[in-house]
């Protein structure tokens, strides 16, 4: 009985999620321009994908925001995690943390706005930076470099240091105990925290809306202005697009990982064996 | 009695002088130690936790600056030579692998820093594999292996530098006691075998006393007595000392009679005849040492007027090897007797509740002044 309800209840959240995302993906394939009514099956919205140069557009510059800010954020949130963990005691300190959580938690709206503010006033003065892609990274660096602290301070709070002091008494300069100890054994936080600030700029609607300037329109900022005059079927088939290769890369690193795991044991145990 | 001074016959590789150590501006972690190790010598920091023992390690190994004092390594001062620059590599407490490198790259790690030439980085990666038999292993990561095959990595890799001092910090901790007595005496070997000169910092007196060749106690920053296993146990200069170092009985009593060859001593429970001179005076107060194996048990009253008393026994710790009872005196001083079980079941043996008699011989006791 109480099997029977979790079941169901399992059943209600999954379908809760995903109904909507099957609905687009189905109707991706609909020849009928109207989103609600099915026709018949089609893949011309596909086809009208490669000629729509303002969805292309959005894409490719979407994806060339989010790599950059991605790495600039991985870069600055890397730094501040290590002045934060690392160096104890430093005046401006606590302004320091507080200030490097203050982007997680204010309004994207807000952030926006003071952004645009500021640099309208910039640009006033000084003629630059013009609004386009350059302000947009700049607007998305700073939410990323926030997050990306969060992910990398964690890893190094649980950090080993006497990791790094055993490479120091092995002969590394400082320098060399960053780029062959401590690198190599925060990567896989650093990878995660890319990959967080990537996805959380790739699908940013606000901060663009704030900080793009003509010919500068990110993905998600075209499908809003789209569908707001009223939704066209090549915005479902360029999502299944996206969904598809999200889909792909997440199943392949679910099967890499649990491979990877199946191997550790499988080692572990021989090697416990072989000590015995 | 005054700390034990060592001269070593043979040159002198380490030399400490009046190393001190001072936290946050107050807390003196080492308080002005000074210290010679001979070449080829296996010497431990034996103490507590918290008695210094890890911040002197650290100072010898780089990793703090000293507030006050020298390091001298074969007469040279290092004191301020950061750890990558001094010819002395260190076994972490639980091993400190790297854990992204396999076994061949861990023990590699340190030779390639130098620049090596390839060949003969390799030469000596699979010489020092072959040392602690982990050839086969030599392409697994850190984590693939049990822990005592990562502790022989952890050696592999701090002797591959051939280092001058070699500094092992708490080297058999990590590792269960069945393996933790064969793992000793391998590790003695091997030591040997390099001839490498060693400093170890350990708590526990078991391990520091195999190791070792000579001991230094440490508390409260300072070490209290610096001595061959055999000399602090048998002859400890103070209560501290004594009462770390194995188990002991210390009586509270006063020196009645003060010769060049012997001395009396008066406590509550019993008259001591001590058979050797101290450095006192009559009416000094001082402590009797004496270690629960030195004593036996009677049935009979001793004669004589020196050395026995007479108890209950109230607890009985059977070990297999031996007995610890525990004999509660008139006074309601408690003493700890050790004794051998020489045969199986014997009827003799005293059980909870019986009177008996403690007896124990001239020799047996050290005279403690402070």
């Amino acid at each position: 009985m109480k099997n029977l309800f979790g079941r169901s209840w399992l059943i209600a959240v999954y379908t809760f999620l995903y109904i909507p995302i099957v609905t687009l993906v189905v109707y991706s394939f609909n020849a009928s321009p109207l989103v609600t009514v099915w026709s018949e099956f089609t893949f011309k919205w596909y086809a009208a994908l490669a000629h729509d140069t303002e969805l292309t557009g959005g894409l490719v510059l979407s994806l060339k925001v989010a790599l950059m800010s991605g790495l600039m954020s991985v870069f600055f949130g890397t730094f501040t995690a290590f002045a934060l963990v690392r160096y104890r005691k430093f005046r401006g300190r606590t302004f320091l943390a507080s200030m490097a959580n203050a982007p997680l938690v204010m309004p994207d709206v807000i952030v926006g706005l003071s952004l645009l503010l500021m640099l309208v006033t910039v640009q006033r003065w000084f003629g630059f930076p013009e609004r386009g892609i350059f302000t947009i990274l700049l607007g998305h660096a700073l939410t990323g470099t926030a997050y990306a602290a969060v992910v990398v301070m964690s890893r190094l709070r649980e950090f080993d240091t006497r990791m790094e002091e055993a490479a120091m008494d092995l002969g590394c300069k400082p320098w060399q105990v960053f780029t062959l100890v401590t690198l190599p054994l925060i990567a896989p936080a650093l990878i995660s925290a890319f990959l967080l600030t990537f996805t959380l700029s790739f699908d940013d609607v606000v901060l663009a809306a704030f900080l793009s300037g003509p010919g500068s329109t990110t993905l998600p900022l075209v499908i809003f202005s789209r569908a707001r005059l009223g939704l066209n079927p090549s915005i479902n088939a360029i999502a299944t697009a996206i969904i598809t290769v999200v889909s792909i890369a997440v199943i392949a690193s679910s099967i890499y990982q649990a491979r990877a795991e199946r191997r550790r044991q499988r080692e572990m145990a021989e090697a416990y064996a072989q000590a015995n | 009695m005054a700390v034990t001074k060592d001269t070593p016959v043979r040159e002198d590789l380490l030399r400490i002088e009046g190393l001190s150590k001072v936290f946050d501006e107050s807390v003196r972690a080492v308080d002005d130690v000074s210290l010679r190790v001979a070449k080829g010598e296996i010497f431990a920091l034996l103490g507590s936790s918290g008695c210094g023992k890890s911040t002197l390690l650290r100072m010898l190994a780089g990793f703090e600056a000293p507030t006050a004092g020298k390091i001298y390594l074969a007469g040279k001062d290092i004191t301020n030579l950061p750890p990558y620059q001094r010819p002395i590599n260190m076994m972490f407490q639980s091993y400190a692998l790297f854990p992204h490198l396999n076994v061949w790259d861990n023990v590699a790690f340190g030779l390639r820093r130098d620049g090596m030439p390839k060949g003969d980085v390799a030469e000596r990666v699979e010489s020092m594999l072959k040392l602690v038999q982990l050839t086969k292993f030599a392409k697994r990561k850190p984590h693939q292996l049990s822990g005592g095959q990562q502790q022989r990595v952890a050696l592999a890799r701090s002797l591959a530098k051939r280092p001058q001092l070699l500094l092992l910090d708490e080297p058999l901790g990590a590792l269960d006691k069945k393996l933790r007595e064969s793992t000793q005496l391998e590790l003695v070997n091997i030591i040997e075998e390099v001839g490498v000169t060693c400093v170890l910092v350990t708590h526990d007196q078991e391990e520091a006393m195999t190791m070792a060749s000579r001991i230094a106690v440490m508390s409260e920053g300072s070490f209290k007595q610096v001595g061959s296993p055999s000399e602090i146990y048998e002859t400890p200069n103070s209560r501290l000392v004594a009462d770390f170092v194995g188990n002991v009985n210390i009586f509270d009593g006063q020196v009645v009679e003060d010769e060049a060859d012997h001395v009396t001593v008066s406590c509550p429970e019993c008259m001591h005849y001590v058979g050797h001179g101290i450095t006192g005076t009559q009416g000094m107060a001082v402590g009797v040492a004496l270690r629960p194996e030195k004593i036996q048990l009677l049935r009979e009253q001793p004669q004589g007027p020196h050395n026995w008393c007479e108890g209950t026994i109230e607890d009985i710790a059977y070990f297999g090897a031996y007995t610890t009872y525990h004999l509660k005196l008139k006074t309601g001083m408690v003493l700890k007797v050790q004794q051998a079980n020489l045969s199986r079941h014997n009827v003799q043996d005293p059980t909870w509740g019986d009177k008996v008699y403690a007896e124990w011989s001239a020799d047996s006791m050290v005279v403690l002044t402070h």
